[in-house]
């Protein structure tokens, strides 16, 4: 785990070295991407205006219009990274400053600090443990979902449910995952086997999560 | 129907300092005013004891779709093969014109895709009585009675999923945005399938090559990523748009109980003005007779 963040610290580092070349090679294709955009709701905005029915009706807004504006990339890794936490009922956390974050992804565990390469994850049934400062650390299970690390050292993490792993019932979770091993045994077809390897998969990452505590 | 004379006093057909039978009339109105008042009022309490959970239920609901669209990008413009509208309202009614602004957008956007008129999957009942008369032939489906229980994420996953099943290239959802209780703003977001997404990733259309990718390859992570999306707007904008509905009701309902408070005012004024006005034309009536007697 140590020798894993220490190895994480040095590709923060390596990437700090070539910050000049790094911020132009990202952020060349995120302003082409911005113009694209532009010019797409102002094509769609022209089409509009011709084809609406009487003169006095106003434009309609596009999600666009209501975000908040986005971060610069600075030039230097901050010290603390942002951490945007969302599930659809919840908000987990908005805009906080935390020092590390480990996302379990489909391709295997990883952590990001400030300055991580931009990655998109997809999530898979496992802990996300937020380390708030040098003391304090959260941990959740999240169900799955995706994580998007972007160049500006902002996270979004955004799960389907998440729950504190402190909450986690032992006995309920070892209950869950025999009632879909006899599921998986006694499946008819393909739909319930593959709910039940669902089951099991989820049932079993839990039940690892509270033996790893 | 019989004619309802409400202004006895100015009419000349009526003989003058008769009693009349338009007292009674104007009583009768007076009741039904004054309970189409109650039942307003009733219904603007309902909508405002329920704005206040649905508004956080729906605030909460915006946090995943902004890094969605920072990701994929925001472009209602560019053209793919085949367009799906969605026009997003409400079950019930009285609720003042939210639907038909819903109704009146999607009619200009569904114009807008050339000589090929975009398909049409409506959500609400209010929609689909005013569109699907009109755009009969490529209306795929109805869905109808969400609000009847509270929406979860999964129930949403379940309508984006039949909107994905229709295999647009594009997906235009038309809702009204809460802004303030008195605001609300019509919204058109725009989701593509993976594929279109994918061609923008290529042409640098969005940032998506920008990053690195931890998961299965890109058209996969592409499917996945498209229908979480999907999911995410779908939820967001029912929550939006059943918080507008409530938003907009509790307004029309204020609205409609200050309008029949009004009106309950001038009949109740009509009312004792005309019993009055015969009362006085009796006594004239008895005190000339006795002092013609005394005379």
């Amino acid at each position: 785990m140590a020798l894993r963040q220490a190895m994480r610290r040095l590709g923060a580092l390596s990437s700090q070295t070539s910050t000049a070349a790094r911020a132009f090679t990202t952020s060349a294709p995120r302003l082409e991407a911005t113009e694209a955009q532009k010019e797409s709701i102002k094509s769609f905005m022209d089409a509009f205006d011709q084809n609406k029915p009487i003169p006095t009706m106003d434009l309609p807004s596009t999600p666009s219009n209501f975000m908040s504006p986005e971060r610069e990339v600075p030039a230097t890794p901050p010290e603390k990274m942002t951490l945007n936490f969302y599930m659809p009922h919840e908000i987990q956390f908005k805009d906080a400053e935390v020092d590390q974050v480990m996302i379990p992804a489909t391709s295997g565990d990883f952590g990001v600090l400030p300055g991580h390469v931009p990655t998109v994850a997809q999530l898979r049934p496992g802990v996300v443990s937020v380390q708030l400062n040098s003391s304090e650390t959260q941990k959740y299970f999240v169900s799955s979902g995706f994580a998007f690390v972007h160049a500006n050292s902002v996270t979004d993490i955004m799960a389907v449910e998440a729950i504190p792993l402190e909450q986690l019932d032992d006995a309920a979770v070892k209950k869950g995952l025999a009632d879909f091993n006899n599921k998986l045994v006694n499946a008819k077809d393909d739909y319930e086997k593959a709910a039940a390897q669902i089951g099991i998969e989820v049932c079993g990452a839990m039940n690892h999560a509270l033996e790893g505590k | 129907m019989p004619n309802f004379n409400l202004f006895p006093l100015v009419s000349p057909a009526v003989p003058h300092g008769s009693r009349l039978i338009s007292l009674q009339v104007v009583a009768q109105r007076m009741k039904s005013v004054g309970n189409i008042q109650k039942i307003t009022a009733a219904m603007k309490m309902v909508a405002a004891s329920r704005l206040k959970g649905a508004q956080t239920k729906m605030e909460k609901s915006r946090g995943l779709v902004e890094p969605m669209v920072r990701l994929l990008g925001d472009q209602p413009g560019v053209d793919a093969e085949r367009t799906l509208l969605v026009p997003v309202s409400s079950d019930k009614g009285l609720c003042g014109g939210i639907n038909s602004t819903v109704v009146k957008y999607s009619k200009v956007v569904a114009g807008l895709s050339g000589a090929q008129v975009p398909l049409l999957t409506i959500i609400g009942e209010k929609a689909r009585g005013q569109l699907s008369k009109a755009y009969a032939e490529t209306l795929t489906g109805a869905i109808v009675d969400l609000s009847k229980v509270p929406l979860t994420f999964a129930t949403a996953s379940l309508v984006s999923d039949t909107i994905l099943n229709q295999g647009a290239g594009k997906h235009q959802i038309v809702y009204n945005r809460f802004q303030s209780v008195i605001s609300f703003k019509p919204t058109v977001a725009t989701v593509y399938s993976s594929g279109e997404y994918e061609k923008a990733a290529e042409s640098g259309m969005n940032n998506f090559d920008a990053y690195e990718l931890e998961g299965p390859e890109r058209s996969e992570f592409l499917l996945d990523l498209s229908e979480f999306n999907m999911g995410v707007v779908v939820y967001n904008a029912l929550l939006e748009n059943s918080t507008s509905e409530l938003g907009s009701r509790m307004q029309s309902m204020e609205n409609s109980t200050k309008n029949a408070k009004d009106m309950l005012g001038k009949l109740t004024l009509l009312y004792n003005r005309t019993r009055q006005a015969s009362i006085t034309t009796e006594l004239i009536e008895i005190i000339s007779g006795a002092s013609a007697l005394e005379g």
